[in-house]
């Protein structure tokens, strides 16, 4: 008997073990490999030059304008999803009753909304640019591309928000400081290092994904010079480098994936150091 | 002034939170618009039931490609589900602080890499993978770009939302229990079997099903290696056409062609209806899962 139970113990814990091994496999093999494939046509000529004429068959030049496009739109899309979601994270905790059916609905809607797959975001931001009159653009990807970030960054926000004591809030109102002032000088600024990781975190899925952006930022060979203008992103220019039928382009696909990795890499190494290095100011 | 200020800033912010709501609301209502032109020459069962897709001849079947969707999806789940739990269960359970410190900071990366890079990882292994290796194993010719392929890809990809999601419902039961348990003689794994899986199984259920919302949903990974091929997949080793693909690959010429926008909506409608009654099961569930923890 002891026998039987000891044996099961064994089994499933090698099954635990293996697929965690499995899982950090998975992230090693996808570095690994895109990293292996990409490194021959990895060139400096990449990310420094635009795409010559019939660079999608094969000519010469680089991929700048979509790594442009991309920093563009997911630096706009990050700085709007940021202005609209910070004063609803405030409200939610400083204004608001923590058990309103008013603060309960949002968080819920908020929720809803991260779990909306963004090829539907895509199809909606292309509602909204018909609606509006607009070509495809920079602008309309923007747009599209603040709603998906909205909810993303505003969850990551009220977590930390939520758990700033309410001790601290206490006292800078019982200096005499309104709801406005506890918010900005007070809360704000003991969450700063938190804020910046739920910008960080919105940035890096701004930036990846492509998705939503296929319906409403167009995609051209140049990098915009305006909002109106059409601008290309990096996820799409891997998937049509992809999708060609050449080995030398799809190798370039290879090595464009290796640059977003890189990105989304440093990103979140950024946002690791952040918190680090803010969490001395904050109080505990 | 500054009590001024203050009650302006706070009418604002009372505007901006209506915001959330309304725009779950607002995309229902968009979608719906435009997805209306088709709904009102096309029966029901035309656009639900038929697998022919000639946009052309004005045929919209949907058909094949809630099938695709679907057999991806149940793919995904069977591979991703049983190897989250036990990571999960493993990392709350048994792993070394050391172990866990490390796991962690991977699985977040694991869910900030783009899904085009999953992508082009699947084209790059997973596809010639199952191509050359796998099909033959069972005696079937297959391109590699497959259910199966579609599967493993995003299998990889909602494993962080499950471990995730299970992690920190595995840290919401309370330690006593589990010290109770064990001092009654039971194994770690008897504890984990009978004491915490039980405690926790509908923030489990919620998990699994917010992976599985994920999954529906999932566009650019699972467009580059299912072949995308509108017919009725028969088994794991043939092409299949995901909704969220049909979508992503005809936005360019489906302004010329009548209907064919209208049907694309009603795609994308779908879509968030299902997505939507996934979420709202699983925070049904949560809701449930908290309240049992407190």
């Amino acid at each position: 008997m002891t026998g039987r139970r000891k044996i099961e113990e064994n089994i499933f814990k090698t099954l635990m073990v293996v697929s965690t091994g499995v899982v950090i496999g998975c992230l090693l093999l996808i570095v690994g490999a895109i990293i292996v494939k990409s490194l021959p046509a990895l060139k400096l000529s990449m990310i420094t030059q635009t795409p010559k004429g019939g660079y999608y068959l094969g000519k010469e030049g680089g991929i700048l304008n979509a790594i442009i496009g991309s920093l563009y739109l997911a630096s706009g899309a990050t700085l709007l999803a940021l202005l609209l979601s910070l004063p609803i994270v405030l409200f939610l905790n400083l204004y608001a009753k923590k058990t309103s059916a008013f603060s309960t609905f949002t968080r819920f809607s908020l929720d809803v909304l991260w779990g909306i797959p963004s090829i539907v975001y895509g199809a909606f931001g292309f509602v909204i640019m018909v609606f509006l009159g607009l070509r495809a653009s920079l602008l309309a990807g923007i747009v599209t591309v603040t709603l998906l970030e909205l909810p993303i960054m505003a969850r990551a926000m009220d977590e930390v928000i939520r758990m700033v004591p309410g001790a601290l809030r206490d006292a800078s109102y019982s200096l005499g400081a309104t709801r406005l002032e506890t918010a900005l000088k007070v809360v704000v600024r003991q969450c700063l290092p938190g804020i910046l990781t739920a910008v960080l975190i919105a940035f890096g899925r701004g930036i990846g994904d492509a998705a939503s952006v296929i319906f409403t930022a167009g995609f051209s060979d140049r990098i915009p010079a305006s909002l109106l203008q059409p601008a290309a992103t990096l996820p799409l220019a891997i998937f049509f480098q992809l999708g060609t039928p050449f080995p030398e382009v799809q190798q370039r696909a290879y090595a464009s994936a290796a640059v977003l990795t890189g990105i989304i890499l440093l990103i979140s190494l950024a946002s690791r150091i952040l918190i680090k290095k803010y969490a001395r100011h904050t109080i505990r | 002034m500054r009590l001024f200020k203050d009650y302006i800033a706070r009418k604002v912010m009372v505007f901006l939170t209506v915001m959330p709501g309304l725009l779950v609301f607002l995309m229902f209502v968009g979608l719906f618009q435009k997805s209306k032109a088709i709904l009102a020459v096309k029966s029901f069962s035309e656009l639900f039931l038929h697998s022919s897709w000639h946009p052309f001849s004005g045929e919209f079947g949907l058909l094949p490609f809630l099938m695709g969707t679907l057999w991806v999806t149940m793919v995904a789940m069977v591979l991703a589900v049983p190897i989250s739990l036990l990571t999960a269960i493993y990392l709350s359970e048994y792993a070394p602080k050391l172990v866990r410190e490390f796991t962690k900071p991977i699985v977040d990366l694991l869910a900030g890499i783009p899904s085009v890079v999953y992508g082009v990882w699947g084209v790059l292994l997973i596809v010639p993978l199952i191509g050359r290796h796998v099909a033959p194993v069972f005696g079937i010719y297959s391109s590699g770009y497959c259910v199966l392929s579609g599967g493993v890809v995003l299998a990889v990809m909602i494993f962080p939302t499950i471990i995730h999601v299970s992690l920190e419902v595995f840290s919401s039961v309370e330690y006593g229990l589990r010290e109770t348990s064990l001092s009654l003689g039971a194994t770690k794994w008897e504890t984990v079997k009978h004491v915490v899986l039980r405690k926790g199984l509908q923030g489990i259920i919620a998990a699994v099903v917010l992976g599985l919302s994920r999954a529906f949903g999932e566009t650019m990974a699972v467009l580059m290696v299912v072949g995308n091929v509108p017919k009725l997949p028969k088994s794991i080793f043939d092409a299949a056409y995901p909704l969220p693909a049909l979508l992503a690959n005809n936005y360019g010429e489906m302004m010329s062609v009548p209907l064919y926008d209208s049907a694309l909506m009603l795609a994308a409608l779908i879509l968030l209806i299902v997505v939507l009654f996934f979420n709202i099961l699983a925070r049904f569930f949560l809701v449930r899962a908290e309240r049992k923890a407190e």
